[in-house]
């Protein structure tokens, strides 16, 4: 980089020359970003966390917490843990064949930039409109589901498939998981040196010897960090679930949308700690993704 | 050996090709199939001339623009200021604008609901105005990732410290050092932030749908849930909207200034 904004913290304009007044006013120029993120994010989050922890008279109690573990509720988180490590580790792995195929695969120079552009799309074609896009493929009388019938004579739901299931689900998630695996895998896959494959060729060391003994302990870092962010981003999703099943498959945040929509589990605090374990669980595995991120960058340094 | 990774590497494109077109092929296919007879675009015309329609879209249109025009005065000043005169504060504030992608929207907006009930010291979900400003916080809340990082880079891209002692040795004084000379050097970091957003807010379901509010999400599950040919339209018209923004950013992208020299 020639202009390093880094080089600026280095000499932070003269903080002990002007004294403490103008490092206050210097503060005031963060201020408006720093009310905002107070009052619509950091608060909310705050005081759901609190009520976590409170019984209906505001009272400190464990016991919403304790009811995370009722069976129904543990199922819930379960079957959402389900759905999002397979469609992360899934999205991960075809994201990043995809990746490699477009980048290292040899393949004509406009393949790249072209699934680039798509990955953008596709990332951010989540929701609703994506569900209909799957009813329309997959469900009862979705294309395929209607071609295999006709032509090849396969009754996809005779096989105890539908698109309102696990399986359907974790298809559909992969429609936005595969392409944001491609955009955060890319760079780490740019990071690999043609020097490093020429230099094992040149030792004798065939294909499959680059990719286990080099690539993959280089993009592991990377690899493992994507496929846990892919799974924060499928933790916390609702409306493509909710858009395909209705409440008909018990996923925590379909759970926490009826909750607050109908008040269904007849506990508010309940709610909240429902809530907390969402971005436990959410938190942690972004925290994961940072950690090994810089791990990545330190070792490529 | 380079033949056969080769075909493997096609093998993956063509599957990879096949899995993403299907849907929209089917999606598209399906939307077509409403009257009876023979293939029609009279799902379109059904749906571009519904009220509703019309109504909700305009509504999630006039959410997008606002959230973008105070996503953008609240974000650049911050990322300028920060550049300029508070690097001590940048770890603080990146760790601030990537929260919403760990924070799940659901639970933002359950903390909306908890925090600015009406009977609450800010009962912001009072009244319907009060509740589109609230929702439009929270779009600014959830945009916060994608407009910093974009316009953070297109600061770090510029010299911002030379750029700002010039103005202000030419007698210039904040509100144009940020208006005249840092927002039209950072324009395209700008508008493919705000792009982003656009995608992004257009079709938002949760939030509007838990804050009672009539933008587009919420018209697109009732629809889905009620009707058989319309979804399909209202599908492709949607991946169409997030088409759009994507290409634009891509323009803007390209007609960048190269600023930077990358290493």
């Amino acid at each position: 980089m020639s202009t390093s904004p880094d080089s600026l913290a280095h000499h932070p304009a003269g903080q002990t020359r002007k004294g403490l007044s103008t490092l206050s006013l210097q503060w005031l120029g963060v201020a408006p970003f720093l009310l905002f993120a107070l009052l619509f994010l950091i608060l909310p989050t705050a005081t759901l966390m609190i009520g976590a922890f409170q019984d209906a008279d505001g009272h400190f109690t464990l016991g919403n917490i304790a009811k995370l573990f009722d069976d129904s509720i543990l199922s819930a988180y379960w079957i959402s843990f389900e759905v999002s490590a397979a469609s992360a580790l899934g999205g991960s792995l075809i994201g990043l064949l995809l990746a490699l195929a477009a980048i290292q695969g040899g393949l004509p120079a406009w393949i790249r930039p072209t699934l680039m552009t798509f990955s953008g799309v596709a990332s951010n074609f989540a929701g609703i409109p994506l569900s209909f896009a799957f009813l329309s493929t997959l469900g009862r009388m979705g294309l395929v589901t209607v071609l295999l019938r006709n032509y090849a004579d396969f009754d996809l739901y005779g096989t105890g498939f539908s698109i309102l299931s696990f399986l359907g689900l974790t298809l559909t998630y992969l429609y936005f998981q595969i392409p944001l695996m491609v955009l955060i895998v890319t760079p780490a896959i740019d990071g690999l040196r043609t020097e490093w494959r020429e230099a094992c060729e040149s030792l004798g060391g065939s294909s499959a010897a680059y990719w286990w003994h080099i690539a993959l302990p280089i993009l592991w870092p990377s690899i493992l960090g994507s496929t846990l962010l892919l799974f924060a981003n499928a933790f916390g999703a609702v409306a493509t679930a909710y858009a395909l099943t209705g409440s008909s498959l018990n996923i925590v945040p379909i759970l926490l949308y009826a909750q607050i929509r109908g008040d269904v589990l007849h506990d508010q605090n309940l709610g909240y700690a429902l809530a907390l374990g969402m971005i436990v669980v959410t938190g942690l595995s972004n925290a994961g993704y940072i950690w090994l991120r810089s791990r990545a960058e330190r070792g490529r340094e | 050996m380079k033949s056969t990774s080769r075909l493997g590497a096609w093998v993956a494109i063509a599957i990879g090709t096949l899995y993403f077109l299907l849907p929209l092929i089917a999606t598209f296919e399906f939307s077509l199939k409403m009257n009876r007879d023979g293939y029609s675009f009279e799902a379109y015309k059904v749906v571009l001339s519904d009220p509703g329609f019309q109504a909700t879209f305009g509504y999630s249109t006039l959410m997008a623009v606002l959230t973008i025009i105070v996503g953008i005065v609240l974000v650049v000043p911050t990322a300028y200021w920060i550049q300029l005169k508070l690097p001590r504060l940048r770890p603080l504030v990146e760790f601030i604008t990537l929260l919403p992608l760990v924070i799940p929207a659901i639970v933002i907006v359950f903390g909306y609901l908890k925090l600015y009930n009406s009977s609450s010291w800010l009962p912001l979900t009072g009244n319907e105005r009060a509740t589109d400003f609230l929702l439009m916080c929270s779009y600014v809340t959830l945009a916060l990732p994608y407009l910093y990082r974009s316009i953070d880079a297109g600061l770090r891209a510029i010299d911002v410290r030379t750029l700002t002692e010039a103005a202000e040795s030419l007698g210039a004084s904040w509100p144009s050092i940020l208006l005249q000379v840092i927002f039209p050097n950072v324009k395209s970091a700008i508008l493919s932030g705000a792009f982003l957003t656009f995608a992004v807010v257009i079709g938002e379901f949760t939030m509007a749908s838990l804050l009672g509010r009539p933008a587009f999400g919420p018209y697109l599950q009732l629809i889905g849930a009620n009707r058989a040919y319309e979804p399909s339209a209202l599908a492709i018209i949607a991946f169409m909207v997030t088409w759009a923004s994507m290409g634009l950013i891509q323009v803007f992208a390209r007609n960048a200034r190269p600023a930077r020299k990358t290493a």
